[in-house]
């Protein structure tokens, strides 16, 4: 694995980009490395079920130890029913006015740490988050989710040489400034930004949006033209084709 | 604070571009003396037209221009602390050779800077201490303070302290009697512009006598520069610049010149015909036959002789027709009883 120790931004604006969630989750998985998902989104089983259809089974990864998986739905609701003192990664939805997302970091921490059982466990551990903008809806600021990202960036990026990815959408042209602020900053935290973009003319059968890829922070400062790159995509039940702009197969 | 649906269903229909905002806070940099603030990017004037703009901040970042300067800074043998609260030590040190990570200090406010591990790693008395312990720390000589980034800072501070600590850092500056040139510290800061609202950054731009916006053109890089000297007009000035790979800073006289757009040379030009389900090529015979044929409509110096010569060498076409048994054949016109 040639990268590792990098934050990946995935962002959407006018599609629904979770298929690079999926995509990203099997892959690492295949990948032999230590996952943690943060799914604030969907449940489980939907994440198995298209799991599936990607050739990994995540209850058998989460039975061998190799997942970790905070179901937000299901959890979420579990924090009213518990003593106030045990503290839960989503603590934030009991306080009054939501702070510091510190026991979430606490969670991503303790399910990622190496452990030194002797045998080469996993490769490098992995934190997928699915995704960041709900956060901001369930009340937390957006510089109290910039520190989560910046603690796990500290922590799983930086000390454990792991790759952390996250997924946030962008508000478009409604003026949402929370959004943006959150977007904007995790965009200069990251190391590469895949933007899943709907296409301007509206949607399409054959093509379902356009991808953008943006590295930032590279080595060595280089040209901007060498550092972003556009293709189309089209979803399919059990992959995504990619190809050149104007390219696709339906449209020539 | 009241909670507003932030969740939408993706839309599929596009809707037309916002038309340009104007909010273009423009802040003077100076280059030099006293406190220079560094923004990402230009004014998000200029609206991408692909259904989505990536701030232009992001592309043009400012932390290599920071690091550029940093490595000039050291090179004239000052000494420069670094408040790091958005890259690892590691990757701010990353691309400077020994002579200027010797003269570099980083304290670092990215590890730990709000105190969450537990064996603590964090900086005593959280970042506004840091910030203000480097006043004490530049003792001797000149000394440059480069503040990675302001935007963390000003996410975590609140503005005034902010502005206050700054203006106590540099107010060597305003004391030029004091301190003898040699002494005078430098401090530059990094900021995110679009992370922020024009209040802070009208706060921070009153305090910077220098402001460099960074943006760019077709790959190169440029700076626009405002100077606020003391009781002189501010003066502006673009300069375009590439920061080479070990951070060294070169200046360029010239904007860059109006290129043709050509083709990338790493990434080979696709056929469009390849894949085709239907043949668009032409061979050698179906192209000169294509070549040779007269259109129905058009009046060559043939036709015209054809015409004025009716009936030369041309036979006038023939009809044969087979009755079968279930026609009948009348031989009157069917159009007899018409009165025309």
């Amino acid at each position: 694995m040639s990268v590792q120790g990098k934050l990946t931004l995935l962002c959407d604006a006018k599609t629904d980009g979770s298929f690079l969630v999926h995509h990203f989750l099997s892959f690492y998985l295949k990948a032999n490395c230590k996952v943690c998902l943060v799914a604030l989104i969907q449940s489980f089983s939907h994440y198995n079920i298209v799991g599936q259809k990607l050739g990994v089974s995540l209850t058998a990864a989460r039975e061998r130890g190799q997942l970790v998986v905070l179901e937000g739905l299901k959890s979420g609701v579990d924090v009213f029913f518990r003593p106030r003192e045990e503290p839960h990664p989503l603590q934030f939805l009991r306080e009054a006015n939501a702070g510091d997302l510190q026991p979430l970091y606490a969670f991503v921490r303790d399910a990622l740490q190496p452990v030194d059982s002797g045998e080469a466990a996993w490769r490098c551990p992995v934190l997928l988050v699915d995704d960041l903008s709900v956060l901001l809806s369930l009340g937390v600021g957006p510089v109290a989710v910039l520190d989560f990202v910046h603690y796990c960036r500290a922590t799983v990026c930086q000390e454990w040489k792991g790759n952390v990815v996250c997924l946030v959408h962008d508000s478009g042209d409604t003026e949402d400034e929370e959004s943006d602020v959150l977007l904007n900053g995790l965009s200069h935290q990251s190391h590469l930004i895949l933007r899943a973009e709907g296409l301007a003319t509206g949607f399409c059968k054959d093509v379902h949006g356009q991808l953008r890829i943006l590295w930032r922070r590279p080595l060595q400062p280089t040209t901007h033209r060498d550092r972003s790159l556009t293709y189309q995509y089209k979803i399919q039940d059990k992959s995504v084709s990619f190809f050149a702009k104007g390219m696709s197969p339906a449209v020539l | 604070r009241h909670l507003s649906p932030r969740l939408r269903p993706s839309e599929g229909l596009a809707r037309p571009p916002p038309p340009p905002t104007d909010n273009c806070p423009n802040g003077p940099f100076r280059p030099g003396h006293g406190k220079s603030v560094e923004r990402d990017v230009v004014p998000t004037c200029v609206y991408q037209h692909s259904g989505g703009a990536i701030p232009h901040s992001v592309e043009w970042e400012g932390r290599s221009l920071l690091k550029a300067l940093v490595k000039k800074s050291a090179l004239r043998g000052e000494q420069v602390h670094v408040l790091g609260c958005e890259v690892s030590e590691e990757e701010f040190r990353e691309g400077f050779d020994s002579n200027i990570n010797s003269r570099l200090v980083y304290h670092d406010l990215f590890r730990d800077p709000l105190s969450w591990s537990k064996p603590g790693k964090a900086l005593p008395g959280g970042p506004l201490e840091a910030l203000r312990a480097l006043d004490k720390r530049t003792v001797s000589g000149p000394a440059t303070i480069a503040l990675d980034s302001l935007s963390w800072l000003l996410h975590h501070l609140p503005c005034p302290t902010l502005c206050q600590t700054l203006h106590a850092l540099s107010r060597q500056d305003s004391c030029p009697g004091d301190t003898p040139p040699g002494e005078q510290v430098r401090v530059l800061g990094l900021l995110h512009e679009e992370l922020h609202g024009p209040g802070p950054l009208g706060a921070l731009s009153s305090l910077a006598q220098t402001e460099v916006t960074l943006s760019g053109m077709m790959g190169q890089a440029s700076a626009q520069i405002l100077c606020r000297r003391p009781r002189q007009r501010p003066t502006h000035q673009t300069q375009w610049f590439s920061i080479l790979p070990d951070f060294s800073l070169e200046l360029q006289a010239e904007p860059p010149l109006e290129s043709q757009p050509r083709s990338d040379p790493h990434t080979p030009s696709v056929d469009p015909t390849t894949h085709l389900t239907f043949n668009l090529h032409l061979s050698k015979k179906e192209r000169e036959a294509k070549d040779s044929l007269t259109l129905p409509f058009q009046f060559s110096s043939e036709k015209q002789q054809a015409l004025l010569r009716p009936g030369l060498g041309q036979a006038t076409s023939h009809i044969f027709y087979e009755p079968d048994a279930y026609d009948d054949l009348d031989q009157e016109d069917p159009d007899d009883d018409l009165d025309v």
